[in-house]
């Protein structure tokens, strides 16, 4: 590769980062756009989940115990093996933390990174800051990769510490019920790992287009949740369908979501142009 | 190289740029030849066409037809990008980012366009000192004056040291003494070897300053030259300002046979075919009695010669490049 490519690539890598970077800080400002992100995420990943468990695991009503454990008797043979000789509440809450619950790990770092995403293109051009950039040395494709992390960063984070305290959570709560501490199990690391991030990409990918070509920051909140629903029920599907059956298939999953955000990456750094950063071209 | 037939050093060289947005057509047969060192003007009002002259010259939009050459290269091109790197833009709205500080706007430009990070702190320094920024650098933008967001942005737009300023509607906002301070930075960056493109629709901010001065109307260049060139073009009549101990005696001026006007509000202004007339003028009014206290050729402002332009009938439209702009035809 010559001396020139590869300047090139370092600076493509040093001012996307610098346009996410600077993303990111003004993101940090704007405490009245992140905190009911924070509180949603919170309340997802935290509140509900450990209150349910707790309520959950100390019920000592028999009658709702054994249905309880009718409801685990219901999913498929190969998560009753994993529960074998847990009994009511315990199964139940076991069932609930390793499986119920998965699905928001990629829904909700898909609703944070859609919310800060579906703004970011849009609001240079409301701002009126996407003057500066159509007027900077940064390539189109620069800028678009640049609002891609900036975006993708808050999802990520938001999942992977949403996952730290969830999995601390279900040890304490759950682990003493069935012999210690399970929790993340190995499916769980491929969803976290492997199956999640394509899917943030890929539905990122779709919103900052949509991003680039709506007028008005409103219009693409409305958009965006347009595309992001149907994948967050795809997410949904996918996340419980990657647990509840063999690693395989989350990884078969994984790598079908992570070929189609790569195609979606390549097709919609297209759509941002610097007649759009400047309010014009459709 | 440059095929537009401009000088090959032309900091920009453009003929017949047309760039319409569907119906409406923003520029149409625009021809630029911009030197290293000078100063342009482009005189216009609003919708004439102006901001979009400087988004072409940058890349940030593609001409529909014609050729635009910045440094000897096509800015929309693919090496667009180094075309904006020696370019400093001052948009018509400052383009800050409100939630940022002063600093961190100064800084994020300075990355963008490849300062060093070595030099950069040094920079956005001296950049915040010459604007009289430097004590709210700390604080947000987005609670800034319009005063001191204006100075922001021309500070982040030399930061990087642009071989080529374009200033839109430079001094909108400003204070005096800061506005002051944009037309010396002007014209310092243009005795630098600098190029500076100022468009403006304020006549008086250009007075002095420009070495070109090309009329925008409609997107059309209605007439383009030095401005001693346009005042000879369209300010053919000799105006002298006269004072006299008793006004009343230059009257008697109206009536000489090589005086074309004359008029009389305090000081009388008398129109001459031309100036060899002046001495005649002098010596019929001092046979007359005047003790003259006042003779004084006037040059006409830049606004008064932009609606001499405006108002001429002789007007026809420029054709869209004219290879050495410094000597314009006087048709």
């Amino acid at each position: 590769m010559s001396a020139v490519t590869l300047d090139r690539q370092r600076r493509t890598r040093s001012r996307s980062w610098t346009i996410a970077r600077t993303d990111l800080r003004q993101l940090r400002q704007a405490r009245d756009f992140w905190l009911p992100l924070a509180i949603i995420s919170s309340l997802f990943f935290v509140v509900i989940p450990g209150l349910l468990l707790l309520l959950i695991t100390h019920v000592h009503d028999v009658k709702l115990a054994k249905q309880l454990g009718d409801i685990v008797g219901s999913l498929p043979k190969s998560l009753r093996t994993h529960i074998h000789g847990q009994k009511g509440p315990a199964e139940a809450s076991y069932a609930l933390a390793v499986n119920l619950f998965a699905p928001l790990a990629i829904v909700v770092p898909l609703t944070v990174s859609s919310a800060v995403g579906a703004n970011t293109i849009i609001g240079e051009r409301e701002r009126g800051s996407g003057e500066f950039l159509a007027h900077s040395p940064a390539t189109e494709r620069e800028i678009y990769l640049g609002k891609l992390l900036a975006a993708l960063i808050p999802g990520y984070l938001t999942a992977f510490a949403g996952f730290a305290i969830y999995s601390v959570i279900v040890n304490l709560t759950v682990g003493p019920r069935v012999g210690g501490w399970f929790f993340p199990t190995s499916n769980w690391w491929v969803l976290m790992l492997w199956v999640l991030p394509p899917f943030v990409a890929l539905a990122l990918c779709l919103i900052l287009a949509i991003s680039a070509r709506v007028s008005s920051a409103a219009a693409a909140q409305q958009a965006s949740a347009l595309v992001t629903l149907p994948l967050i029920v795809v997410a949904y599907s996918v996340a419980s369908g990657s647990l509840f059956e063999a690693k395989t298939l989350g990884f078969a999953i994984g790598a079908l979501a992570w070929l189609l955000a790569l195609t979606a990456l390549w097709r919609a750094s297209r759509a941002l142009s610097r007649e759009r950063l400047l309010g014009m071209g459709g | 190289m440059p095929t537009t037939g401009a000088r090959p050093d032309a900091t920009i060289a453009a003929t017949g740029v047309r760039r319409s947005f569907g119906d409406v057509v923003a520029v149409d047969g625009l021809g630029l030849d911009v030197p290293a060192g000078s100063v342009t003007v482009l005189l216009g009002p609003n919708g004439a066409g102006k901001t979009t002259v400087v988004r072409l010259v940058t890349g940030a939009l593609a001409p529909d037809a014609g050729e635009i050459r910045v440094f000897g290269i096509e800015p929309a091109g693919p090496g667009g990008a180094e075309v904006r790197r020696r370019c400093g833009v001052v948009p018509a709205r400052p383009a800050l980012y409100d939630r940022l500080s002063g600093h961190d706007n100064l800084r994020y430009a300075g990355e963008l366009f490849d300062v060093p990070d070595d030099v950069l702190p040094q920079r956005i320094a001296e950049a915040a000192a010459r604007f009289d920024i430097a004590h709210a650098l700390d604080q947000r933008v987005g609670g800034y004056s319009t005063g001191m967001r204006a100075r922001l942005a021309l500070a982040r737009a030399v930061l990087h040291e642009p071989d080529l300023l374009l200033l839109d509607e430079p001094t909108a906002g400003l204070d005096p003494e800061s506005a002051r301070a944009v037309l010396g930075l002007i014209d310092e960056l243009a005795e630098q070897g600098k190029a500076v493109v100022m468009c403006t629709h304020l006549l008086l901010e250009a007075e002095g300053l420009a070495d070109q001065v090309i009329v925008l109307d409609h997107g059309r260049t209605l007439v383009s030259g030095t401005p001693d060139e346009l005042t000879k073009r369209f300010w053919a009549a000799t105006r002298v300002v006269l004072e006299a101990d008793d006004p009343t005696v230059l009257d008697g001026a109206a009536s000489l046979p090589f005086v074309r006007g004359y008029e009389r509000n305090g000081a009388a202004t008398v129109e001459l075919a031309d100036e060899h007339a002046i001495p005649e003028l002098v010596d019929a009014l001092v046979a007359a009695g005047a003790r003259l206290r006042r003779v004084e050729p006037q040059t006409p402002t830049l606004e008064q010669l932009y609606f001499a332009i405006r108002r001429s009938e002789t007007i026809v439209r420029e054709p869209a490049y004219r290879r050495a702009p410094h000597s314009a035809e006087v048709p």
